[in-house]
């Protein structure tokens, strides 16, 4: 877009917005630009504000001061139908549907025409969804993609999307780039925001980039340009460790003992996991790496308690163990991080309360709370993963960002031996992951253990020291992080076999079950 | 160009004023309540005096205390409709028993079904996942039948009030009501359940989002077993306090505190959806009802009329209320 040679009149101008809630300034002065046929990236670190500006400009809260044009003309937008009236369209950060109606009744609510929906979300790569399953029950990923195509079959001008990416392993998420690359391409406009850059050098023409509720600047995309947008985002340059070599500085001390922290062999649980084998060693952080639905929600369940496997076994320190309840995860040192941050938190209650919640769980911690101590140790998981803070009376009014940070907070407080994460790095800035890898890192120095399953491929060599492909659930291969680039991580979670190196078709339908057991 | 929009300035009077009262939503229900206390006094000059607060408090001390039950449920997601019953069994056995038994054995005896209809609105709501309202609905019709068929094998016994519940519910000290004497400490230890200790915790944690105090480790059912029995002790408590405030045990004693329980707790700001509210605004909320209700009496209304005025006034109030603390 840098060589557009006709001075284009923008389709939507926004100036000065401010919005603040008491002492919260979420947004003092944010302006925002986006021409026709445009796909237009708003970035900034977690509780920048982004989600605020949409949420003005798509009419569901009201801004305190500031200019809105749209085509050229002052719109004082008041509520998500004039927006849509106006042709702008959203899908926030948080899932829109109603968990308790099923899909049709939902598209029925927001007077959504059924069929293009459905052309849609074929599209975006859902082929068999059934519309009459209750929102409730689908999974947070397929969720956002009904999110998307909801917004789709209305044709809006402006589509505006928070983080709709997020929570999308690499199939779907690479199913979207390309709609909305097509939505600019036909002269449509797209607000796209996302804390990962490889998306947004690939899809967007230019950024608009917000600091503390502010813009700092609107730079156009060309390759090179993303340290710039990072110094504009976090007002500081940050440096990329290359955890491998933090790696195995911290992996010298461990002493491998003779038993995994955790034996996982022949998990079965419906039709959703068949055979899934596997160990995690103390001082090990294993990647898990899996297409959208492959099993991989029913493994972290299983094995934090939520759900019980039928079949197969799983061991903690060499002894069996059968959960039945989260509680008896936790006792043996095993937290999870669930996906979906909704799962995980109490959204009325404080920071504070949320972080110290595993605290008070068991029945002889029923009494009082040791409140000075408490604060200590909430204080410093917060510390420790930067949490914004400025809103912490209620979680809900964290930005997304900072629940997530949240959810991860609460067993770094809680010293958690084993944790489980999956997907935690969703919708968190790039600064706090670093943090967050780092952490992971530090956590394996001292002995202890993560499996981390991550929608964002890059990170696995960044955090990993061995990689877990299932497929169909099944684990199809485990190898270590040193052979595991993208190209061949991706080849992996399409089941494909590691040995083919050169291009195999993706068409090549193999599934090397022989390599399963490590 | 077009002409532009702005919007209104930020932090108006009003608006610092309604963020003021939302951080502290007592405010706003304290102020109300003086209010009502002013409209009394003009209506009535010199009516509002020393002894007129002890009464208001002796009245509103029972329902604060059922209100209590019905704030830690209710932060739950739940609510418990067997007060009503639990308190007026437990004051109708202790009158009846108290007449041939020593007074320990009677109030064990009295405190006995309080605590049993509590375990099991507990085990239906907790492990059978049964909706509170139906449970806690249903154990209080078991409770009255079983008070009923009570009644006839002690008909012939006689009933009396113990000196001790005469005292605490209608003597003063100082011209303090004794009854505060009970509910000074137990207001304490409510407050301080809910603010400083793990259970207080969860009982917010498992209303907000059940899955997540599941996922932290906590069991649901537990939690709500432990919160009921405390709920039926509470209430068979408010019962023999009661019986020492109105002298005369009935088959339906304090049943009519039941929904004005629910009502103050509701008053008070504490969510029917659970995981939102405290015990200090219901105690204020019991407060503004029970003057309400003199205030109600005082204007000479048909009782019918009353209620109507009644229920539209506590509709309103709440109303307000949520939309003061509510900011969007
Ligand atoms: N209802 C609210 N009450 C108080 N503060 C709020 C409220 N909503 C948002 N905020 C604050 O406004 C700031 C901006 O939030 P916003 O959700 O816009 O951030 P964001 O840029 O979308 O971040 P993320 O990348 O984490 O999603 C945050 O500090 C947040 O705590
Ligand atoms: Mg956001």
């Amino acid at each position: 877009m840098t060589t557009n040679p006709l001075p284009q009149n923008p389709l939507l101008d926004a100036t000065g917005v401010a919005k603040n809630y008491g002492a919260v300034a979420a947004l003092r002065n944010a302006s925002l630009s986006v021409l026709p046929g445009e796909v237009h990236a708003l970035m900034g670190a977690n509780g920048a504000g982004k989600s605020t500006l949409v949420k003005i400009l798509t009419g569901a809260i009201r801004a305190d001061a500031g200019r809105i044009l749209i085509r050229g003309e002052a719109r004082d937008v008041r509520s998500p139908a004039a927006a849509r009236r106006a042709g702008l369209l959203p899908v926030y950060q948080e899932p829109a549907l109603i968990p308790d109606l099923d899909v049709l009744s939902n598209l029925r609510l927001t007077g959504t025409p059924v069929e293009p929906f459905r052309a849609w979300v074929r599209e975006l790569g859902i082929p068999n969804l059934d519309i009459r399953e209750t929102a409730r029950d689908i999974p947070l990923a397929v969720l956002r993609v009904l999110d998307l195509a909801r917004a789709l079959a209305v044709e809006p001008d402006v589509l505006l999307l928070d983080e709709m990416t997020a929570a999308l392993p690499a199939n779907l998420a690479e199913k979207v780039l390309e709609v909305v690359r097509r939505q600019g391409n036909s002269g449509r406009s797209v607000i796209f925001i996302s804390h990962r850059f490889v998306e947004i050098s690939a899809l967007c023409d230019r950024a608009t980039v917000l600091r503390d509720g502010a813009t700092v600047g609107v730079v156009d995309i060309e390759p090179g340009v993303e340290e710039k947008i990072v110094e504009m985002m976090l007002g500081a340059r940050i440096e990329k460790t290359s955890v491998a070599a933090a790696r195995t500085a911290s992996e010298a001390p461990t002493v491998k003992d003779s038993h995994p922290r955790l034996s996982v062999r022949n998990l079965q649980l419906g039709t959703k996991l068949h055979d899934v084998s596997f160990d995690l060693a103390n001082g090990e952080v294993a990647g898990v790496v899996a297409l959208e639905g492959q099993g991989q929600d029913e493994l972290f369940a299983a094995l934090a308690g939520s759900i019980r496997p039928a079949g197969g076994t799983i061991a903690v320190d060499g002894a069996q163990v059968r959960f039945s309840h989260p509680s008896d995860a936790i006792r043996a040192g095993i937290a999870y991080v669930p996906g979906d941050r909704t799962e995980a938190l109490a959204m009325q209650r404080s920071v504070r309360e949320n972080i110290a919640l595993p605290f008070s769980a068991a029945f002889r911690k029923w009494g009082p709370i040791k409140m000075r101590r408490e604060r200590w140790v909430v204080s410093s998981a917060v510390a420790r993963l930067q949490i914004d803070t400025r809103a912490q009376g209620e979680v809900r009014r964290l930005s997304g960002g900072n629940q997530q940070k949240v959810t991860i907070a609460r067993w770094i407080a809680a010293d958690a031996r084993t944790i489980l994460c999956f997907d935690p790095t969703r919708g968190i800035d790039v600064g706090t992951k670093q943090e967050i890898y780092k952490l992971l890192r530090e956590l394996a120095g001292l002995g202890k253990s993560a499996l981390f399953y991550t929608s964002e491929l890059e990170e696995v060599q960044r955090v990993c020291d061995r990689v877990i492909v299932i497929f169909g659930g099944r684990v199809v291969d485990t190898f270590p992080v040193e052979l595991a680039d993208e190209p061949a991580l991706m080849r992996a979670a399409y089941g494909l076999p590691r040995g083919a190196r050169q291009d195999v078709g993706i068409l090549a339908d193999v599934r090397p079950d022989a390599e399963a057991a490590p | 160009m077009s002409s532009s929009v702005t919007m209104p300035e930020p932090a108006s009077f009003g608006r610092r004023l309604k963020r003021f009262m939302a951080d502290r939503p007592l405010i706003p229900l304290i102020i109300l309540l003086i209010i009502l206390v002013a409209i009394l006094q003009v209506l009535r000059p010199g009516i509002v005096n020393e002894r007129w607060i002890a009464n208001t408090a002796k009245f509103a001390i029972p329902l604060a205390i059922l209100a209590g039950c019905q704030t830690m449920t209710m932060l739950t997601g739940g609510i418990d409709l067997s007060v009503g019953t639990v308190a007026t069994m437990s004051a109708f056995i202790m009158a009846t028993q108290i007449v041939n038994q020593n007074p320990t054995v009677a109030f064990i005896l009295a405190m006995l079904p309080a605590v049993l209809i509590g375990l099991v609105n507990g085990i239906g709501v907790g492990v059978f996942r049964v909706h509170p309202l139906i449970m806690t609905l249903g154990t209080s019709l078991i409770g009255t039948g079983f008070l009923q068929v009570y009644q006839r094998t002690v008909i012939a016994s006689g009933a009396s009030i113990p000196d001790f519940l005469n005292w605490l519910g209608t003597g003063l000290t100082y011209g303090f009501p004794n009854a505060l004497f009970l509910f000074v400490p137990v207001a304490a230890l409510i407050v301080f359940t809910l603010n400083r200790t793990g259970f207080g915790r969860l009982l917010y944690a498992v209303g907000d989002n059940e899955r997540a105090a599941r996922l932290s480790g906590v069991r649901y059912w537990q939690v709500i077993t432990a919160l009921y029995v405390i709920s039926g002790l509470l209430a068979g408590i408010t019962g023999l306090l009661y019986i020492g405030l109105i002298k005369a045990p009935s088959l339906s004693l304090a049943e009519p505190l039941v929904l004005p329980s629910v009502a103050a707790a509701v008053i008070g700001g504490t969510s029917i959806f659970g995981g939102r509210g405290g015990y200090m605004g219901t105690i204020v909320g019991a407060l503004i009802l029970t003057v309400l209700t003199t205030l109600l009496t005082i204007l000479q209304m048909p009782e019918g009329g009353r209620r109507i005025l009644f229920g539209f006034i506590v509709l309103f109030v709440t109303a307000a209320y949520l939309r003061i603390i509510e900011d969007r």
